[in-house]
């Protein structure tokens, strides 16, 4: 078998090449070509690719759209701020904290949402992120109101400093290769396959056996606590954290992430963290009115490739095959 | 193997199942008639836990199931096949035959391994899919299936699930001649350690596969027995073809 033979039969292995040889550059071009302000945006869009991944795992795959996954991501970041501030720790403890935190989070409310499917579902889950939002902007003494709480210091990993700014991209692109690995391990498992099933039909998954609301809750639970993750990387990232964590702002802004890069597929939402926040950094430079691009370009996805960015591109190559 | 004890029920002030008491013996094909509006889907909701009875008892195995959710009668032993489409339209015949299998024979919560490695589940896929002679589309999306090829599927995921119950709603409804054909044959080559308990219309079908009838009539039983016996039933007849002149 020659070697072209081999990768026309296994197109798995080719893109598994394809990342072997392209990663070392993609991830480490970024430090040889930039430095300060680039470094920060790309880590910023890291950053909010992982929590985009742990929406697209209910999202695209469980069929469960969540207007309100900000909850998880601004409790992960509340959570890890305050523990490492108010008691003392180290930032580490605090970001297990954040996550632990998230993961009971979505436990509690996705018992809720669960139940729900479709409208109900996006409902409830926007209450209760809009719940913990007046919480935090209320809650003064512990959250710091309105203002918000900061003085994390980035710790140290492996005597590397992550307040040097190399180091805390490469620490997030760590985070965000963790979180694409597993959600790629747990789409390929029983569990991913039932997770599919219970959005293709969930009155057919019950009826060969399968309990559909504690699949449901686990996915949940799952999402929620990457998106705690990320939350917790996010403080590292700022040393501050604001109500506007938690806000429906930031719920809408990873729900579009999503969409547009493209549900249901691995890569789409880093694709559309990407998207979203470069067009964010570059428009925002010109104009204050940056979200009617990011508007105009989200109608202009949804008429021409509803299946977003990354389905569009896979449609094209697909008919392109067939010529 | 299966018993309903005066199941009924009603929504609103229309009746749909009036006090109906069955009895599935292991290994029979039970098969249930009656004109439309009869509530023969209705009780097969009941059964298979998507409706729960007003008031009466279901037995699976001699257990009381009657408040089991749908799943939990899936797990004892009981499956079914629904008349309208619920497959999972965007996944093959293959996946939606292997969840069947998963379901009874999988672990639903490993997120660890591949679904590659699971070989027993795998192979009892693939076995069900055999029964049905369903391997030259089992690539193919559900969605895009025609619709005689969506009956059979229906049956290999319910069979994917070892049941020792099988219950058919309107197995070959919609099917041309040839398709019909085939699906007697399948139904026929099924192991009697299978109870079949099946709504059907095609007359032909009822006689060539049952050997035990029930007749529905506005939710009521008003016959059951040996399909001779139920065939010459003077009250069967009436309905069936209208009281004698």
């Amino acid at each position: 078998m020659t070697t072209a033979t081999f990768f026309t039969k296994w197109p798995a292995a080719r893109g598994f090449a394809f990342v072997a040889v392209l990663l070392p550059f993609v991830v480490l071009s970024p430090l040889a070509l930039l430095s300060g302000y680039g470094l920060d945006v790309i880590t910023e869009i890291m950053i909010f690719a992982i929590v985009a991944v742990s929406l697209n795992l209910i999202l695209g795959y469980g069929g469960m759209v969540s207007f309100g996954h900000a909850a998880f991501f601004g409790l992960g970041a509340y959570a890890t701020v305050l523990i490492s501030t108010r008691y003392d720790v180290s930032p580490w403890l605090g970001l297990a904290g954040g996550v632990a935190t998230a993961t009971v989070a979505a436990v509690v409310i996705g018992a809720f949402c669960v139940r729900l499917g479709g409208v109900g579902f996006f409902m409830m889950s926007l209450a209760f992120a809009q719940l913990l939002n007046s919480g935090a902007i209320k809650w003064r003494p512990l959250t710091g109101g309105s203002d918000g709480v900061g003085g994390l210091l980035r710790p140290d990993l492996f005597g590397f400093d992550l307040a040097d700014a190399d180091v805390m991209y490469l620490f997030t692109a760590a985070c965000l290769a963790g979180a694409l690995l597993f959600m790629r391990m747990v789409i390929a498992s029983p569990f991913g396959h039932v997770l599919v099933g219970t959005r293709e039909s969930s009155l057919r998954m019950q009826a060969i056996g399968y309990q559909t609301r504690h699949i449901r809750l686990a996915a949940f639970a799952l999402s929620g606590a990457i998106a705690g993750l990320s939350g917790g990387v996010y403080a590292f990232y700022n040393g501050f954290v604001s109500p506007d964590a938690l806000s429906f702002g930031t719920s809408g802004m990873i729900l579009l992430m999503v969409i547009l890069g493209g549900k249901g597929s691995l890569l789409g939402p880093v694709l559309g963290a990407g998207l979203f926040l470069s067009v964010k950094n570059v428009v925002s430079t010109h104009t204050s009115h940056w979200l009617l691009i990011v508007g105009c370009i989200f109608v202009a996805c949804v008429m021409v490739c509803p299946e977003g960015i990354l389905g569009f591109a896979k449609k094209l190559s697909r008919s392109g095959e067939r010529r | 193997m299966l018993r309903l004890e005066n199941v009924s029920k009603a929504f609103g002030s229309l009746v749909v199942s009036n006090a109906v008491t069955l009895d599935v013996t292991p290994g029979q094909r039970h098969t249930i008639i009656g004109p439309n509006g009869a509530g023969k889907t209705t009780l097969i909701n009941q059964i298979g836990g998507q409706l729960s009875p007003d008031r009466g008892k279901i037995f699976l195995h001699g257990r009381e199931i009657t408040r089991l959710s749908a799943p939990l009668r899936a797990q004892a032993g009981l499956a079914r096949t629904f008349q309208k489409n619920t497959l999972f339209q965007a996944l093959s015949v293959f996946e939606n035959v292997r969840l069947g299998a998963q379901a009874a024979h999988g672990r639903t919560y490993d997120m660890f391994r591949s679904w590659r490695n699971d070989t027993r589940v795998l192979g009892l896929a693939e076995q069900a899919i055999e029964q049905m002679n369903l391997g030259r589309i089992a690539a193919q999306p559900v969605g895009k299936l025609s619709y005689g090829d969506l009956r059979q599927v229906e049956v290999a995921v319910a069979l994917a699930t070892s049941p020792t119950v099988l219950l058919l709603d309107e197995p070959t409804s919609g099917l041309s001649p040839s398709e019909t054909a085939r699906m007697i044959d399948v139904l026929h080559a099924l192991p009697r350690e299978i109870s079949i308990l099946m709504i059907e219309h095609d007359m032909e079908v009822v006689f060539s596969i049952a050997d035990h009838i029930t007749v529905l009539y506005y939710g009521e039983v008003i016959a059951s027995g040996a399909p001779r016996a139920v065939a010459d039933d003077p009250r069967v007849q009436e309905v069936y073809l209208g009281a004698p002149q």
